[in-house]
């Protein structure tokens, strides 16, 4: 098993999924207890590839190789490092706590986790693959469940959000095809091997063309404006754990295909799109900032604040430098448990109201304690509080940023002060003041939820404490990285 | 034996007060979680005292450990004590858990109760954290949970409107404030690369006057800094949260928003001293801004009639005048003025509370004649109350004096006329605040008071005695020691002392009892006459200047707007862009299928039909009939016949 734990991590899913095909549709609670299994499992290998994982290496880790269409040189080729292997535990542990979060899922249950764990495998192939036919094969495998998974267990625009989301990421990923093969056709030999790709000089203005149509396909995935409004329809028609999936894991495939593909491969055009990124990255910030703002639906304004978080991680790639790569990489894995949570939370309150309108609200702090004290500690982390993980991120992102430029440093932290307005605005629409009495009957947060909610509160904690933990994985990866960009 | 090791307790105990109570507190320990509170905070001074009293004699610790690499520059985090650190820390643990002490008896029967003392022992924790920090970041982390503490006391009967509204200001004026202090300190790092105050204190000694180090960049820096004061220490333009945040329980008013918090921002340019001995062109913006605040806000003062808000505007002028002494060079001055006001506005607050636990109204127009009633309270309020209107030999005349002496002897004559101005603006609001609640008589009959029990009185004569004798340290009766212990640790301009400057100051703060005892005991229809006489005065002192409402008008409600604007931009715009693509793609397709249809499709059908069309005439011809073919071959014969003869 240790030889092969890649290939262990991305297949249990799928093994699990084919399981739950054998298991008759009537015994919806064995179908959960076997995704419910799956997911652990996964966790489980993952931290078993921790303990294999050395992080004072800058290379790629626990490599697998197989010729998959030797025709064409394709192969089957895993492998991680100090960027991807963050993103690979985030996705064991989001998905673990988002199947224990489907709760609300009340049909159809045997297809619902066959797709949700498809889903998986398809992440951690992402996260994985060092070949880019195979990464581009399996960056399409997410989009079917995930279509699926919107369109048929989603709110009522769950059908225009569905295919809204399909064709967005689609029409990016056919210019990323695009670009993948004219990197495979201008390498000598031909190949798809990332490993082998790196380093090969390119023409400049080879790069910045193939630079541009990676660039799309990850641009809507981050998303960056203004290819994010798919966005905030997705996330409101979604239930409740594929939106945390949606936040959690999929957003970071688009900032992960810069780490990975874009800059390795393309240093030259990395600084010449530099000063391009870094508007982008604040146009996202303060512009979902503000948007968010605005929001009287709760799903949405956490969808837009997503938009303004992210384009920290953006803000942290433009800066070119180390305390930049650093923050980027500590805010994606930070903001996936963050924004998770918030979407749990959000999730708990609708299951139990069957409204988002935050106006609506009010008061609920009395009512449910429980509940008032968790999303406060999200809305908390979400704004950047120190000692709280959201903070380490976007302090080293702007520590790095400006170094960079004064100019969009400042600019950035307009958005900081937006993120305090509209999470606090919402915690006193929704739990401060008087109580609404439609409400006087609603619960306070079960043991369940809390189970969902506490292990990312941990880890906000603990990253918030001490962050150099978790960074420690990354540096030498980053480092390296850097190195390739020649600065 | 209690060593500087043990410091690292201090912040920890109050820490493990709040876990303890914010998770059992409600359930299991109720009442008890304030002694939890107490208990820990009385054990944190106990360390902290020895440590402090030998850093007082010259001794001086550090301690810290990598938390981070920045690039390839560790980040240590630890603590420093020197005299700065020793002498807040002394302040905090002791005025912090007077103030706990007095919290058990006033917040006694509160349904939130342990959550009370949860957040307290919280704030304690991060306000003896940013104390003995050793470096930027450690002391803004700890900042910003202070910041989180006051927000959430500030909104602790969060039920009310107010209440809430108020504490969303706070944190979100504060963090207006915050992000300058980031911005600032990111500044430094560049310009120094480190963000260790001792290293820092190094570096820029070696340098004044040199032009080694980029001013500009030191000056940008300074300047950010100091936003973070201005946020914090509720200094002008940004000082509208101090009065709301009176909505918070009293004792929280006293902890945070008098004593310790607010004055954090004044320990930054402290602790940044050295920065802002360097970058001289900055420091008469601070004063420039801490004269303003010390002014507007006595003069706001002057007519406010709920009792927490004048002490709430009484601290924001005293702080305008620890921020200006600190503008004038004055570190032993500001510092001393920080320790001396955080006795006696305690004390303040606390009487304030007292008088509130006792009456249930904050309205000084429905009070009067309380002393004989609760004359504890009294007693010490007014103790307080000379304190502060500097009424030698009380701890607030030294170090006012001090901070009117920089004035002076640097010649700033406009700052000090203005503060001395304010000075006995301050001495009559005050008495005007003590003739209208303990003297006179009984103005509202629905008024029952009693005396607050004794563990509310007992931190109350504590204080007193604190209030009276702080001073002393920077007194002539021990030769100006304090200044010298701070002068010890940064290098900064000291004036021998002026017998024109305390001629001054007392005559001012007599002048203004003086004043206040005739216009609010003797001739009390004067005060209303006064109010008609000067109407805008009056108008634009009871209105806070306006403030609240201009910055509604012109920020809040635009930023609303523009967010609201843009959604719109998302949702029509950009979404628009999107459903449009989607829209003339489908029409597009719906062209393309009429093509098909009529004119693709058309055509083939066309040919279809055409070959079926002929077919069905060549058919015709098929009879099956030999007679007819025989007939159609003769006909044929018969064409070529005549066709061949023509030709030839």
């Amino acid at each position: 098993m240790t030889s092969h734990i890649l290939s262990w991590i991305i297949f249990t899913p799928l093994i699990g999924a084919f399981t739950i095909l054998f298991v008759p549709k009537s015994s919806a609670p064995l179908i959960k207890w076997i995704a419910l299994a799956t997911t652990a499992v996964v966790l489980g290998l993952v931290c078993h590839a921790l303990t294999l994982f050395q992080p004072g290496l800058s290379g790629f880790q626990m490599m697998e190789r197989t010729s998959w269409i030797p025709q064409f040189n394709v192969q089957y080729l895993l492998g991680t490092d100090g960027i991807s292997f963050p993103m690979v535990g985030l996705t064991a542990i989001i998905s673990l706590l988002a199947c224990l979060a489907s709760g609300s899922i009340k049909e159809r249950h045997k297809e619902y986790f066959f797709l949700y764990l498809l889903l998986e495998t398809g992440m951690m192939a992402s996260f994985l693959a060092l070949d880019l036919f195979l990464f581009y094969v399996v960056w399409e495998v997410v989009l079917v469940p995930m279509y699926f998974l919107i369109g048929i267990w989603g709110g009522p625009r769950r059908e225009y959000a569905a295919i809204k989301f399909f064709l967005f990421t689609l029409a990016g990923g056919l210019f990323m095809l695009l670009g993948i093969l004219s990197v495979y056709f201008a390498a000598t030999p031909h190949t798809f091997d990332i490993t082998q790709l790196v380093g090969m000089p390119r023409s400049l203005i080879f790069q910045q063309v193939v630079f541009m149509a990676f660039f799309l396909g990850f641009a809507v995935k981050v998303p960056i404006f203004p290819f994010h409004t798919w966005l905030p329809d997705a996330h409101v028609e979604a239930p409740t754990p594929i939106s945390v999936i949606l936040a959690g894991i999929l957003l970071k495939m688009g900032t992960y295909g810069f780490f990975r593909f874009s800059y390795p491969l393309f240093p030259e055009a990395t600084h010449w799109f530099q000063p391009t990124m870094a508007t982008l990255a604040i146009i996202g910030i303060v512009y979902g900032g503000f948007v968010a703002l605005a929001q009287t639906d709760f799903k949405k304004m956490v969808a837009y604040s997503s938009v303004s978080h992210m384009g920290f991680v953006l803000l942290g790639l433009a800066a070119l430098n180390a305390n930049g790569f650093r923050g980027a990489m500590l805010q994606m894995f930070t903001h996936g448990t963050i924004t998770g949570g918030l979407f749990l939370l959000v999730g708990v309150l609708y299951d139990r109201s069957h409204s988002r309108d935050m106006n609506g609200f009010g008061g609920l702090g009395a009512k449910m304690p429980g509940y008032a004290g968790i999303l406060t500690f999200f809305a908390l982390a979400s704004l950047g509080l120190p000692a709280l993980s959201g903070f380490v991120s976007e302090f080293l992102v702007l520590l790095g940023s400006y170094q960079y430029s004064k100019l969009a440093t400042g600019l950035s932290t307009l958005g900081i002060i937006l993120a305090a307005a509209y999470l606090l605005y919402m915690v006193q629409r929704v739990l401060l003041g008087k109580l609404n009495p439609k409400w006087a009957s609603l619960t306070d947060i079960k043991f369940v939820e809390i189970l969902t909610l506490a292990p990312l509160m941990v880890l906000i904690v603990v990253i918030g404490v001490y962050p150099s933990m978790i960074l420690n994985y990354m540096i030498p990866t980053l480092d390296a990285l850097l190195k390739t960009l020649k600065v | 034996m209690v060593t500087a090791n043990h410091l690292i307790w201090v912040p920890v105990l109050p820490f493990i007060a709040f876990v303890v109570n914010i998770f059992f507190g409600a359930r299991f320990l109720k009442e008890r979680a304030a002694w939890l509170s107490v208990a820990t905070s009385t054990v944190a001074c106990v360390i902290a005292l020895p440590i402090c009293w030998a850093v007082f004699r010259g001794a001086h610790f550090a301690n810290d450990f990598t938390w981070l690499m920045l690039g390839t520059t560790p980040l240590k985090f630890g603590y420093l004590m020197d005299p700065l650190s020793a002498t807040l820390l002394f302040m905090v643990t002791i005025v912090g858990t007077l103030i706990q002490v007095y919290a058990t008896g006033y917040m006694h029967g509160d349904p939130r109760f342990s959550r009370f003392f949860a957040y307290v022992s919280l704030f304690m924790s991060a306000m003896l954290t940013l104390v003995i920090s050793n470096n930027y970041l450690l002391f803004f982390m700890a900042w910003e949970i202070m910041g989180l503490c006051s927000y959430l006391l500030i909104g602790f009967y969060f039920e009310k409107d107010s209440a809430a509204n108020a504490s969303k200001k706070a944190f979100l004026t504060t963090r207006v404030g915050d992000i300058g202090f980031l911005l600032g300190f990111l500044t430094l790092f560049t310009a120094i690369g480190t963000l260790d105050f001792a290293q820092m204190n190094t570096l820029l000694a070696g340098h004044v006057g040199h032009t080694a180090l980029n001013t500009g960049l030191l000056s940008m820096a300074a300047l950010f800094i100091f936003c973070g004061t201005i946020g914090k220490s509720a200094q002008f333009p940004l000082h509208v949260w101090l009065p709301d945040a009176m909505e918070g329980p009293t004792p929280v008013s006293a902890l945070i928003h008098a004593a310790t918090m607010v004055a954090a921002g004044v320990f930054l340019v402290a602790r940044s001293f050295s920065l802002f001995m360097l970058v001289p062109n900055v420091l008469p913006i601070v004063t420039a801004i801490g004269t303003i605040t010390a002014f507007m806000a006595a003069f706001i003062a002057l007519t406010q009639n709920d009792i927490k808000r004048v002490l709430a505007y009484s601290t924001i002028s005293q702080l305008g005048y620890m921020v200006t002494a600190m503008g004038l060079s004055g570190l032993g001055a500001g510092t001393f003025h920080l320790i001396t006001h955080a006795f006696f506005k305690a004390l303040l607050f606390l009487g304030a509370g007292s008088v509130i636990h006792g009456t249930h109204v904050q309205d000084i127009r429905e009070m009067g004649g309380l002393f004989k009633k609760m004359p504890h309270t009294a007693v010490t309020f007014i103790i307080a109350s000379l304190a502060l209107a500097g009424i030698p030999p009380l701890s607030g005349f030294w170090s006012k004096d001090e901070i009117l002496l920089s004035a002076f002897g640097s010649g700033n004559y406009l700052v000090f006329g203005v503060l001395l101005l304010t000075a006995f603006m301050t001495a009559f609001y005050m008495f005007r605040l003590i003739f209208l609640t303990f003297f006179g008589q009984a103005r509202n009959h629905d008024v029952h008071a009693h005396e607050s029990p004794a563990l509310m009185t007992l931190p109350l004569w504590c204080l007193a005695v604190g209030s009276v004798v702080i001073g002393i340290p920077g007194s002539p009766f021990m030769h100006h020691w304090f200044q010298k212990f701070m002068a010890e640790m940064v290098h900064y301009p000291e004036y021998e002392p002026s017998a024109v400057v305390m001629a001054c100051s007392i005559a001012v703060a007599v002048l203004g009892i003086t004043l206040a005892f005739v216009m609010y005991l003797k001739k009390t229809t004067w005060a209303p006459a006064v109010a008609k006489k000067f109407p805008s005065f009056y108008r634009l002192s009871f209105n806070k200047f306006y403030f609240d409402e201009f910055y509604v008008t012109y920020l809040i409600k635009p930023f609303h707007a523009l967010g609201r604007l843009l959604f719109g931009f998302d949702a029509n715009v950009v979404d628009g862009g999107v459903n449009g693509t989607a829209s003339v793609t489908m029409f597009l397709s719906g062209v393309k299928q009429w093509i098909d249809t009529y004119i693709v499709d058309g055509f083939m059908n066309f040919l279809g039909t055409a070959v079926y069309f002929l077919n069905s005439v060549t058919k015709r011809f098929q009879t099956g009939v030999v007679q007819n073919y025989l007939l159609l071959a003769f006909l044929g014969f018969l064409v070529f016949i005549i066709l061949e003869l023509k030709l030839t």
